[in-house]
């Protein structure tokens, strides 16, 4: 699946058994472009949250290698993971922090990571007064500010309402465009897998293999009326078939 | 990007909210003060016999024999001195506390096997009633203000030591798994993370320690019973002599001051977290 030695990540052969016996991810291959947004969908437990700890070093696989500049990685968790008793602007500013930048410099890059996911005005205040979308949103800030080749999200929305979703979903595609990352992208939501992806990848149910990998053609930006088109239904159809055929 | 924000924070309550909050803060323990008083003066004057009512001096009595009569031995003026020394045993056996508790606690935050050797004892620590190492206390530092400091030390620090644990260990996974794919050494995931996350619980086990600090002071004058005197003394030679009002007054006197550093404590409380925290303006 692509020529591996020019990707920003590479999973080469990639499987791992947990200590008490329990085979999640077998013989894992695929990698992952610069200027490319690749989706994994696939039931729960199958292993696509495993997938992303591995690639960021979280977990070490029993097989395979993966290769990526970890130096510079960026995670977007399934929870925002802001600390609370930081502000908006604090906690956007913390990896800048935690490598070393000085307090200008970091300063500057927050700003205008705060900027592009749109959060003006939010700067001084706590997550305990965002709502869910907001909260995303100062957890992408913080992962932008260190500008990331390698973005890698775990399910993000998932516990955002439909709208949130769709909003949070376009802001993402435009950040993409923008800084033009290599993107890996986990979800159980067919719909924003084909809305946001160049590429979808299925996997079956546990032990976790991709089983069918679809090349999605539409050109970006995607406007939000897209999900309504017959190609996106049918393609969202096809990639619903084999998820179902990975389910069984 | 921006013209999507849909979300506003909620406005802040003012006006009528606010004056409910505080008449709901204020009338219920009003009305409950009234009717204990009330309660007071009946047990006092309807219960009890004239030649009985030492048993339970009525309020007035407390108020003018008590609180309002400065002079002589056992006056309003000896009871501020004996306030003001274990005011002094309380604070530095709590400060003491503070410093002993919040380095296990680090300590034991830091390596399970450490948790795991220092947990027993402490428990075991804690559940040896005080009064019967008392006598062991004496016979190692005396019957003076370091016995009574002491004893401040060992009825304060479990509180501490357990609640600060409890909050250096709950910051979530994914905070860790944060800090861990940044390479943070221990020192800065202890103060970035791990410190600011224990805030709240460590918090809530100073306002328990702060009270238990007042508590360990009077009990360990009362028992010591000897040196610079203070309320736990003047409590234990008032019962002797039957003075019912300034009985009455030093027991008001020292629940007083466990109340007055409960607040102080949530005062700081809200100080330090009530921006962020949830716990924040519970009394």
């Amino acid at each position: 699946m692509g020529d591996n030695r020019s990707a920003a990540l590479a999973f080469d052969d990639i499987g791992m058994i947990f200590p008490d016996g329990t085979e999640t991810l077998q013989n894992i291959s695929f990698s992952v472009d610069k200027g490319e947004f690749v989706t994994v969908v696939g039931p729960s437990g199958c292993g696509k949250s495993t997938l992303l700890k591995i690639a960021s070093g979280l977990l070490e696989p029993t097989a395979g290698a993966v290769d990526v500049d970890r130096d510079r990685l960026g995670y977007v968790f399934q929870d925002a993971t802001l600390l609370p008793w930081r502000t908006v602007l604090g906690n956007v500013e913390l990896l800048c922090e935690l490598h070393g930048m000085a307090k200008a410099e970091r300063r500057e890059l927050a700003e205008a990571s705060i900027d592009l996911v749109g959060l003006q005005g939010f700067q001084n205040h706590y997550p305990k007064s965002l709502s869910g979308g907001m909260k995303m949103r100062a957890s992408l800030a913080r992962t932008l500010t260190l500008k990331p080749p390698v973005f890698l999200f775990d399910e993000p929305f998932g516990a955002v309402d439909e709208i949130t979703r769709e909003h949070l979903n376009e802001e993402t595609q435009q950040l993409f465009l923008q800084e033009g990352f290599a993107g890996l992208f986990i979800t159980h939501s067919i719909t924003e897998a084909v809305f946001m992806s160049t590429k979808v990848l299925v996997m079956s149910a546990r032990p976790g293999k991709i089983v069918a990998s679809f090349d999605i053609p539409f050109d970006y930006p995607r406007k939000p009326d897209l999900r309504f088109d017959a190609e996106f239904a049918r393609i969202s159809g096809e990639v619903s078939k084999e998820l179902r055929g990975g389910h069984s | 990007m921006t013209d999507t924000v849909v979300e506003t924070t909620a406005p802040k309550s003012v006006g009528p909210g606010k004056v409910k909050s505080i008449a709901l803060n204020i009338i219920p323990p009003a009305l409950f003060g009234a009717l204990v008083l009330g309660g007071w003066y009946f047990i006092s004057y309807v219960m009890l016999a004239e030649n009985r009512r030492f048993l339970l001096r009525p309020p007035d009595k407390v108020l003018t024999e008590g609180f309002l009569d400065w002079g002589g031995t056992g006056g309003m003026s000896e009871m501020l001195q004996s306030l003001w020394s274990s005011t002094k045993v309380a604070g530095i056996g709590l400060f003491l506390a503070i410093l002993i508790g919040l380095f296990l606690a680090v300590l034991m935050s830091q390596a399970v096997s450490v948790e795991k050797a220092l947990f027993p004892f402490l428990v075991t620590l804690q559940a040896v009633p005080i009064l019967a190492i008392v006598p062991l206390i004496s016979f190692w530092w005396g019957t003076g203000q370091t016995s009574r400091v002491v004893v401040c030390i060992i009825i304060a620090l479990f509180p501490i030591i357990v609640n600060t644990l409890f909050g250096l260990q709950s910051a979530e996974k994914g905070m860790h798994d944060l800090f861990t794919l940044h390479h943070v050494n221990r020192v800065t995931r202890l103060r970035k993370l791990m410190f600011p996350a224990a805030l709240p619980a460590l918090f809530a086990g100073l306002r328990i320690s702060a009270g238990l600090s007042v508590v360990g002071a009077i009990v360990g004058d009362f028992f010591f019973g000897r040196g610079e005197v203070g309320l736990g003394q003047l409590i234990k030679r008032f019962a002797s002599r039957l003075q019912g009002e300034e009985l009455l007054t030093s027991v008001i006197l020292s629940a007083g001051l466990g109340v007055a550093v409960f607040l102080l404590f949530t005062w700081l409380q809200n100080k330090a977290i009530g921006k962020w925290s949830d716990r924040a303006g519970l009394v």
